[in-house]
């Protein structure tokens, strides 16, 4: 579904992904995991166009669709819950969940509303206050859902679990279960490495802006030179 | 008594001018932080456009339509022409881009048309006055607050409840987001450009059926008020444009009536002076507005 071949990119002079390979196929869920600064925002930015990448190529179920605008590439079903959720503050939660379905028809859009109050029963709740009020945990699931009031083929998550507490962080990942049980393609950025790779079929690891190792949960976890990815990182 | 709610009146309808100026620069600034120093240039065509057509003969309510046509295309070939080329960069080569278009502008009409003042005739009704008690209230006043109200409504129909406001509101507080949302860039910011070309529009109307004359520079009075009545309100809070707008209007309008008659003509010094006290004591403008810089 997913194929990014030898993807490069810049700020300014610093590479901060180089030469990055990777796929999804349809209905699986992927995981990048590695350390801070290893390159996974940039991996996410750069697919969803955010950033422009230097080289190498993005396809999407057969097109190529390096260096497209991000608002063209949702429109493709490619849709990004960013990094720290940028949640519209000023904005309610109901306006917010309609930015999110701003590219389906005005029924369709109602339709997914009431979806995602079944699914979030406290956004349906707040759903007249300003989003800026959530808590970190309601906010997350606000992100979530805002993304997929555009009914995406392809959910990427930035660092989903960041900042929230524990308890949060299992309804993060029961979320991404139920997501995986409905047969969603998912590519999640999560620095919880071992939670990730419970939930994921596959995840690449990530380093100083290389990919330099990808397999299931059982290979990544069998390889002594990934050690410091599971403890080093971020190990929760 | 009489005299204050005399100068209520006409500092509504002087604000009120300066509030539809405002919000039209307000609504540039939300969306792609651009001070616009072309706005007043809306006016200054739609000047000529009233120059050329009422010496033609046709009527004020002919001409209406068709100076607010003028402004709104004006704004969009504007976008498209300059600020589409900078999109993204600081707002600083936004800024002086903005005094780019003002001087071509201004240049053309130096070139090709004329330095001299070109004068038109004002409807009739504009020196008009009813009684309302024992004050003597000015149709063109009543006209123009009546307008002024009814496109302020509008205005926040369009923002509040259509998708389209909602996506201008998005991009506004964070444009890389609303596009992951799928809120098209140029939808919005050309959108941006024809709402503050409406807005400019309606605001020459009135300005030209008072003044009665165009040149190539007119537009920078109009300019500058709406620049202003924004600053003072809070750069990029629509309500704050609107607040400022009357703040300005009344603010001028009662300085000179209570100023003695040997300063008052210094009114708009003294207009500068007081906005220069505001910025002191409250450089965010009357409303502020969390997302003032872009991240």
């Amino acid at each position: 579904m997913l194929e990014v071949s030898r993807l490069t990119t810049r700020y300014g002079a610093i590479s901060a992904l180089r030469d990055a390979d990777l796929h999804v196929g349809s209905g699986e869920v992927v995981g990048l995991i590695g350390p801070n600064g290893a390159g996974k925002t940039t991996l996410l930015g750069s697919i969803a166009g955010l950033l422009s990448p230097a080289a190498g190529s993005v396809t999407f179920e057969g097109a190529d669709i390096t260096g497209r605008s991000p608002e063209k590439l949702l429109r493709l079903g490619v849709a990004l819950v960013p990094e720290h959720r940028r949640i519209f503050g000023d904005l309610t939660v109901e306006e917010n969940l309609k930015i999110g379905g701003i590219t389906q028809s005005r029924d369709e859009r109602a339709e997914l509303l009431h979806d995602m109050g079944e699914r979030f029963p406290v956004l349906r709740e707040k759903r007249t206050v300003a989003a800026g009020y959530l808590s970190g945990g309601e906010s997350q699931q606000l992100a979530i859902a805002r993304a997929l009031m555009s009914k995406p083929r392809l959910l990427m998550m930035d660092e989903p679990s960041l900042g929230l507490a524990p308890v949060l962080v299992d309804v993060v990942f029961e979320l991404i279960e139920t997501l995986r049980s409905q047969g969603r393609t998912l590519l999640v950025v999560e620095q919880n490495a071992t939670r990730m790779l419970e939930v994921a079929d596959r995840a690449y690891v990530l380093r100083s802006g290389e990919v330099v190792a990808e397999g299931t949960g059982a290979d990544l976890r069998a390889r002594p030179d990934l050690f410091d990815t599971f403890v080093g990182g971020n190990g929760q | 008594m009489t005299e204050l709610l005399q100068n209520l009146i006409d500092g509504l309808g002087r604000g009120s001018i300066y509030a539809l100026l405002a919000l039209g620069v307000a609504v540039i600034f939300g969306v792609m932080h651009l001070l616009n120093f072309a706005h007043g240039e809306l006016i200054t065509v739609s000047g000529y456009v009233a120059f050329w057509t009422i010496n033609e003969g046709w009527s004020w309510y002919l001409v209406t339509p068709v100076i607010i046509g003028t402004a709104i295309v004006t704004s969009l070939v504007i976008e498209r022409v300059a600020f589409s080329r900078v999109r993204g960069s600081s707002d600083f080569t936004l800024l002086l881009t903005s005094f780019g278009v003002h001087f071509v502008v201004s240049a053309i009409f130096l070139l090709y048309v004329s330095a001299s003042v070109k004068t038109f005739s004002e409807p009739g009704w504009v020196a008009d006055t009813f009684p309302v008690g024992s004050l003597n209230v000015e149709v063109y006043d009543a006209v123009v607050i009546g307008v002024t109200l009814v496109t302020l409504l509008g205005t926040s129909w369009l923002v509040q409840r259509t998708m389209f406001g909602l996506a201008l509101r998005a991009a506004a507080a964070d444009f890389d987001t609303a596009r992951l949302m799928g809120v098209r860039s140029d939808t919005v910011i050309r959108g941006a450009f024809a709402l503050s070309g409406l807005l400019a529009g309606i605001a020459g109307v009135f300005w030209l059926m008072r003044s009665g004359h165009t040149t190539p520079t007119v537009g920078i009075t109009p300019m500058l008020k709406g620049v202003l009545a924004a600053l003072i309100g809070g750069l990029g809070s629509l309500r704050g444009a609107v607040l400022g707008g009357f703040v300005l209007g009344l603010a001028e309008v009662l300085l000179r009536s209570r100023l003695p008659d040997s300063v008052a003509s210094l009114t708009e010094g003294f207009v500068f002076l007081m906005i220069a006290l505001l910025f002191i004591f409250r450089p965010q403008g009357l409303i502020r507005v969390a997302h003032a810089e872009r991240v």
